[in-house]
């Protein structure tokens, strides 16, 4: 072992017996993986029926739209991690759903290792994971500020994109914290469909994040990214029919995320301001199936763009306020028999209040109102959400 | 041409001379380390004194100094647990991940004290390994420095004998000032205070002082009116002597007790920097000393 040998040559030096000490800084139980459980559920009530919900002019994966109406589970997550040995870290997350039908499925959110030994900054991470692209994919649902994704991530990235592949990345040794990386994916994942017929290497990522702090009291980060992703028969559904997309679909994402706490200590009071941008063109192929009838094919070619911004403020400890408005525009172009899905003949929009209570680092209440213009007639969405956390401790991403 | 070749030999020796950069999570022990190192390190703290260092996020600021330091310094038992392993992994840095000699945690070389028996997160946050709020106890400082010393003599070979020169002045000079500030404390044995959170045990445990109670009703929750009215309550027919909390802990608590009581409020120095004078260790611990004994009169 390296230490032992730098040890000895140091020996006459030796002050203290490090080298047992050394020994015993292993955290996680012995050698278990660190288990954490996040419970998580609502209640909701929409003024529209949430069956009729859509985004027009967007196709959206059939799993995407509102959360259940009235009182549900969220995604209970259960997750391990722990180091496996020196040279590797590796974890992995379920989530635990109930499904419409009273039944229970099982999603494996994440299942990677990820290296910590590796030279010069670069870091390789691979299996199942979250894409770094933007500032919110990565984040764990649970660790949102608000109890849905912003509109663009729902339209886009089918709220987050968590594909399986390799991720390379590496943090350049400056002062000004830059990092840049790719990712090289299944395609399984939305936008992207069916990776198998893309010889399982349908969707690659470049992303580069740079950030900062602006003396003791302010930080912040700026980052670019692109999915480049090919769908293959990618199905949406429609009030009455289903859509199967074949092309390519690539998605760019500006964002940036600026925090300041008084004197940074964010344990009393602090604001964070987010904003993110993302644009996508689609091209390809679109089959279109009506009810009860045969399917007809067309070429689509679409340009969409939505962005979000939000201010969360602590303004109280444990008790914060937030805003967010988000948008979305669509312009498409179809030939031939146009699927109702995509005629963009509205913008969505929405504006989204909320105020939570954490009464420790741990738990958190959160009451949510949302004026949801996504369809020309508005929607009043009132959503009241629990969030536990039970064992290893969370970490405090930035 | 000798200037020329004094300029080539100069930049040839600038790597050798580069200071040893070094990340310490709190500012006691980057305060520790330039103690030890003076110029051959560049130590800075991810910690501000006005930051409670259990809530700090993994900042894009901290990746990058975790990715340039040779040496990671922090308190450990799991103070840092919500963002230091996060960081680690972030900053793609081998040499200073856990079980390299790039990584040291203070709370290794000194005993902790409040080890629970059980951890239920109904009592709090509590801290599995013990309190880790260990630099309160003056002779602590001095294990970790040796610990600290012999690392630095390890990670940068070349100058081993300074830290090593260095060190022993270090510990030659503490050694006397814990001596007189232990005399000066002295009068102090089997006072009662009560402190905001719990981050005060060792300082207690050195000085002979006796907790009677928290602001905090469970370590981690702030303060709330129905525990201070119980805590005011259990305080009736009490001696107590002051009330202590740190510089990033809301006043509010204490000054609501302390009027209400007539029992004096103070704010010790828990870090370097943190009060007024504090300018480093050794004046740390002089204001803290002189705090308590000049509160007392």
């Amino acid at each position: 072992m390296r230490f032992h040998k730098r040890a000895a040559l140091a020996a006459p030096l030796l002050i203290a017996t490090s080298a047992s000490a050394l020994a015993q800084q292993v955290t996680g139980n012995a050698f278990n993986p660190a288990v954490s459980l996040i419970l998580d559920g609502h209640f909701a009530s929409y003024s529209q029926d949430p069956k009729t919900y859509r985004l027009p002019g967007f196709l959206l994966d059939p799993e995407g739209g509102l959360g259940a109406e009235g009182l549900s589970l969220d995604e209970t997550e259960l997750a391990l991690s722990a180091n496996v040995d020196d040279k590797y870290y590796g974890s992995m997350s379920l989530s635990i759903q109930q499904t419409s039908d009273g039944d229970t499925s099982v999603d494996l959110e994440e299942a990677y290792f990820e290296t910590l030994a590796l030279p010069k900054g670069l870091k390789v991470k691979a299996g199942k994971f979250f894409s770094e692209i933007g500032y919110l994919n990565p984040v764990h649902s649970h660790a949102w500020d608000f109890y849905d994704a912003p509109l663009a991530y729902v339209a886009m990235l089918n709220t987050q994109l968590s594909d399986t592949g390799v991720q390379l990345s590496w943090v350049v040794p400056t002062d000004l914290y830059m990092q840049i990386g790719g990712e090289w994916l299944r395609g399984d994942a939305f936008p992207a469909a069916n990776g198998a017929e893309s010889q399982g290497t349908g969707s690659a990522t470049f992303f580069f994040h740079v950030g900062g702090d602006v003396g003791a009291t302010s930080s912040w980060r700026a980052g670019v990214s692109y999915l480049k992703a090919d769908a293959n028969d990618r199905v949406s559904e429609f009030s009455n029919g289903t859509t199967s997309f074949t092309g390519t679909s690539d998605v760019a994402i500006a964002d940036f995320v600026w925090k300041w706490a008084k004197n940074g200590n964010s344990r009393d009071r602090y604001y964070i301001v987010q904003a993110e941008y993302l644009r996508r063109k689609e091209d390809g192929d679109l089959a279109t199936t009506p009810t009860a009838a045969p399917s007809v094919n067309g070429i689509y070619s679409g340009t969409q763009s939505g962005y979000y911004v939000q201010g969360v403020y602590q303004f109280y400890p444990r008790w914060r306020a937030g805003l967010r408005y988000d948008r979305l525009d669509a312009s498409n172009t179809v030939s031939t028999p146009v699927p109702p899905p995509l005629v963009a003949d509205h913008s969505p929009s929405r504006v989204t209040v909320m105020a939570d209570f954490s009464n420790s680092e741990f738990s958190r209440m959160r009451l949510q109102f949302a004026r949801d213009e996504s369809l020309p007639k508005a929607d009043n969405q009132v959503v009241f959400q629990y969030l536990m956390s039970l064992g290893a401790h969370g970490a405090h991403r930035f | 041409m000798r200037t020329l070749l004094a300029f080539a030999a100069l930049l040839l020796a600038l790597p050798a001379h580069a200071a040893v950069e070094i990340l310490a999570c709190e500012p006691e022990w980057s305060a520790l380390a330039t103690e030890i190192g003076g110029k051959l390190v560049n130590a800075e703290s991810a910690t501000t004194p006005q930051q409670d260092p259990h809530y700090i996020q993994a900042r894009p600021s901290l990746i990058s100094k975790v990715r340039r330091a040779k040496l990671v310094i922090c308190t450990g038992a799991d103070l840092e647990v919500g963002w230091l392993p996060l960081l680690l992994r972030q900053g793609g840095n081998a040499a200073v991940q856990p079980g390299q000699p790039g990584f040291l945690n203070a709370a290794d070389f000194v005993e902790l004290l409040e080890k629970p028996s059980s951890v239920d997160r109904s009592l709090g946050d509590v801290h599995p390994y013990g309190n880790p709020h260990i630099q309160m106890d003056p002779r602590n400082i001095a294990k970790v420095a040796a610990a600290l010393a012999d690392r630095l003599a390890m990670l940068d070979g070349a100058n081993a004998a300074t830290y090593k020169q260095r060190y022993e002045d270090f510990a030659q000079r503490w050694q006397a000032a814990v001596e007189r500030w232990t005399t000066a404390v002295a009068p102090l044995k089997g006072k009662k205070i009560v402190t905001h959170h719990k981050g005060w045990v060792y300082l207690e445990n050195w000085a002979g002082l006796v907790s009677v109670g928290n602001l905090e009703p469970k370590p981690g929750l702030p303060p709330s009116a129905a525990h201070l009215a119980e805590l005011l309550d259990q305080l009736k027919g009490q001696q107590v002597s002051w009330i202590v909390r740190s510089t990033y802990e809301d006043a509010k608590a204490s000054e609501w007790l302390g009027s209400r009581t007539m029992i004096p409020y103070v704010v010790l120095p828990h870090t370097v920097g943190s009060v007024p004078g504090a300018d480093d260790l050794f004046k740390m611990f002089d204001v803290l000393v002189k705090t308590l004994l000049e509160a007392k009169s």
